[in-house]
């Protein structure tokens, strides 16, 4: 094949992957946002979710819409549980403390589903239809354009919803300066506990895409950490940032991938978000809150 | 008089573990060795995260470094273990160095991100570059030879992870209490005031990771010489979980707490095994399916319960219980 056009193909579906991860990487950067915790468990999260999904919809046979939404509803309340009982207490202690708990947390959330589901991978019921998708002579696979499609306009919503909405904006004060945001009467423990809700729905949206367009296994939230690359090359706190960096990463993994072969892939985003690191690592739209010393 | 107390009681643990091989089963000490190395590892970690403050997510990898070293020093370079130990700590230190300085300057969760890319890429190493790693199916080692008496069994090469204890726990112990040390506490607790107080906490940053790196690769390499073969699958992430909830465990910050961490975490998997087997075969099911994900959860159930509930760990439980056990002997 005509390498131009093989290059065209690999770039379109690697920009598709990318609007996945920038769904995954919007859930973690709410939270850090709103209170300064990077949040490791956000994989597993996704992962849970899509576990709920598959419960809801094929063992008690609710079918894929109700399926859905109770796999909302139970990530919400493992969200809010989690942010209620395990960080909250942790509010004010040292920042690598925190990072521990949810990294901790991915570990108790990983080993139960191990321990409920088992190691094997489940067939999810399909919600993305199969057939090829035609750009312009550019072959696309099915799943894959149409879950990219769903998580651009997720993404693009909730990036509305968080600049105009009165909840949105209480973010952004609570983000720029938690005291002063306090004392003008905003809920920031409200707050905190909102983002932790759009994590769990972002989670939960980009789970069910994920497992459909792989499979369901409890290593699918290994997915996120691949993210981090997104996260750093957005900018932590950059909201809008992180839809640009998740077609960027999502592009550069394909084409890496297919220029020095797949098994490369598995690496690519951590060198990436090593190179990001090392020249510039505020990201691309993220405020100068890095701190040197 | 404390202090002489405490030496006292060292010296009788260490006669104690001398005396251990003659004692109890052969398996014992198989499972000693391994306590023993991981408490190397352990306190290289806590070096790290514990003083310093530097979390790192990739921990095993640098472990798998130095047992790469020592199984590749071994057949190309045909060295001794009395040299191939320390050169294993060294590659380990050169590699955290090299993953770990862009991201040492800046604060906050950079340098977590760093060495859990270093966790994979390196795993991702071990694993493809087939020339040099044999990949999946790893390399052989041979036993280490002491004046030509070869450590071949796990008594021999138990006594050479017991010296190494000893030894490392005692440099530990006087970094710790050295200008370097007081440094790193400096670097952990208020990184600023402490630069302006002359301290230089890029240097001493740089300093903790390239010694706990060390630390690393030295447990690695004599886990490559105690095992005998060196393969991928053993330095990945939940190995770096469970030195990560060790140095949690025991109490960040404090040598004691290390090692206690490092026996608590070791002996922990055999005991839900062992208490997973029997409920399992009471109730009439096979339970060694769910062995790993049940360790994962308890791994994580500590780290988190641990952090929230008693961050100095069991040092401070065990601190507290000899304060209660002391006041009450001088009291009668």
């Amino acid at each position: 094949m005509n390498p131009m056009v093989m290059f065209a193909e690999y770039s379109a579906v690697g920009i598709a992957a990318g609007g996945i991860y920038a769904l995954i990487a919007l859930g973690t950067v709410v939270i850090f946002k709103s209170s300064q915790t990077f949040n490791f468990a956000m994989g597993e999260m996704m992962m849970l979710s899509a576990y709920f999904f598959y419960t809801a919809a094929v063992t008690f046979a609710l079918g894929p819409f109700f399926g859905m939404i109770a796999a909302l509803i139970g990530s919400i309340a493992v969200a809010l549980i989690i942010e209620r009982f395990a960080l909250r207490p942790m509010m004010g202690r040292p920042f690598i403390a925190i990072v521990m708990v949810t990294f901790g947390i991915g570990s108790i959330i990983r080993g139960i589903v191990g321990m409920i589901w088992g190691p094997n991978s489940l067939d999810i019921p399909a919600i993305l239809a199969r057939s090829p998708v035609m750009i312009g002579g550019l072959f696309i696979p099915g799943k894959t354009a149409r879950a990219f499609a769903i998580a651009v306009v997720i993404v693009g919503a909730l990036i509305a919803f968080l600049r105009y909405s009165r909840a949105g904006i209480a973010l952004r004060a609570a983000a720029a300066d938690q005291i002063t945001a306090y004392s003008m009467g905003i809920d920031v423990r409200g707050v905190i506990a909102f983002t932790w809700v759009i994590a769990a729905i972002t989670g939960c949206i980009s789970g069910v895409l994920m497992a459909n367009v792989n499979s369901l296994t409890p290593s699918l939230g290994l997915v996120a950490l691949n993210v981090l690359s997104v996260i750093i090359l957005g900018g932590m706190n950059s909201i809008g940032g992180v839809l640009i960096a998740g077609f960027i990463i999502g592009w550069l993994e394909s084409v890496t991938g297919w220029l020095i072969g797949t098994e490369f892939r598995e690496i690519t985003p951590y060198v990436l978000a090593l190179l990001i690191l090392l020249i510039r690592p505020t990201g691309l739209f993220g405020t100068a809150e890095i701190e040197r010393i | 008089m404390a202090g002489n107390r405490n030496i006292l009681w060292a010296i009788l643990l260490i006669l104690a573990l001398i005396a251990l091989p003659a004692l109890v089963p052969r398996y014992w000490i198989y499972f000693a060795g391994i306590l023993g190395i991981n408490i190397i590892a352990v306190h290289g970690l806590n070096i790290m995260t514990g003083y310093t403050g530097l979390l790192s997510l990739g921990h095993a990898a640098f472990v798998g470094v130095g047992a790469y070293t020592v199984a590749l020093a071994q057949s190309k370079l045909g060295l001794p273990f009395y040299l191939a130990i320390p050169l294993a700590g060294v590659a380990a230190a050169i590699m955290g160095v090299g993953f770990g300085l862009p991201s040492l300057r800046i604060r906050g969760l950079y340098l977590v991100i760093a060495t859990l890319a270093a966790q994979f890429i390196l795993n991702f190493v071990f694993v493809h570059w087939q020339k040099v790693t044999n990949g999946d199916a790893g390399l052989t080692v041979q036993p280490a030879t002491i004046f030509g008496y070869p450590l071949n069994n796990e008594t021999r090469a138990y006594y050479l992870i017991l010296v190494c204890d000893v030894a490392f726990t005692l440099f530990a112990l006087n970094v710790i209490r050295s200008r370097v040390g007081r440094a790193f506490v400096a670097v952990r607790e208020r990184d600023r005031t402490a630069e302006v107080l002359g301290v230089r906490i890029v240097w001493y940053k740089f300093v903790a990771f390239a010694l706990g790196s060390f630390y690393a690769g030295v447990a690695g390499g004599l886990l490559a010489y105690f095992n005998q073969f060196v393969n991928p699958e053993q330095f990945g992430l939940l190995l770096s979980v469970f030195f990560l909830s060790a140095v949690i465990v025991g109490g960040m910050g404090s040598i004691l707490g290390a090692i206690l961490g490092a026996v608590f975490m070791t002996l922990l998997p055999e005991f839900l095994r062992g208490g997973a087997l029997a409920v399992g075969s009471s109730f009439g099911f096979d339970i060694s399916l769910i062995l790993v994900p049940l360790r994962e959860t308890v791994f994580g159930l500590l780290i988190v319960g641990f952090l929230i509930l008693e961050p100095r760990g069991l040092a401070q439980l065990w601190k507290r219980a000899q304060q209660k056990f002391l006041t009450i002997s001088t009291v009668k």
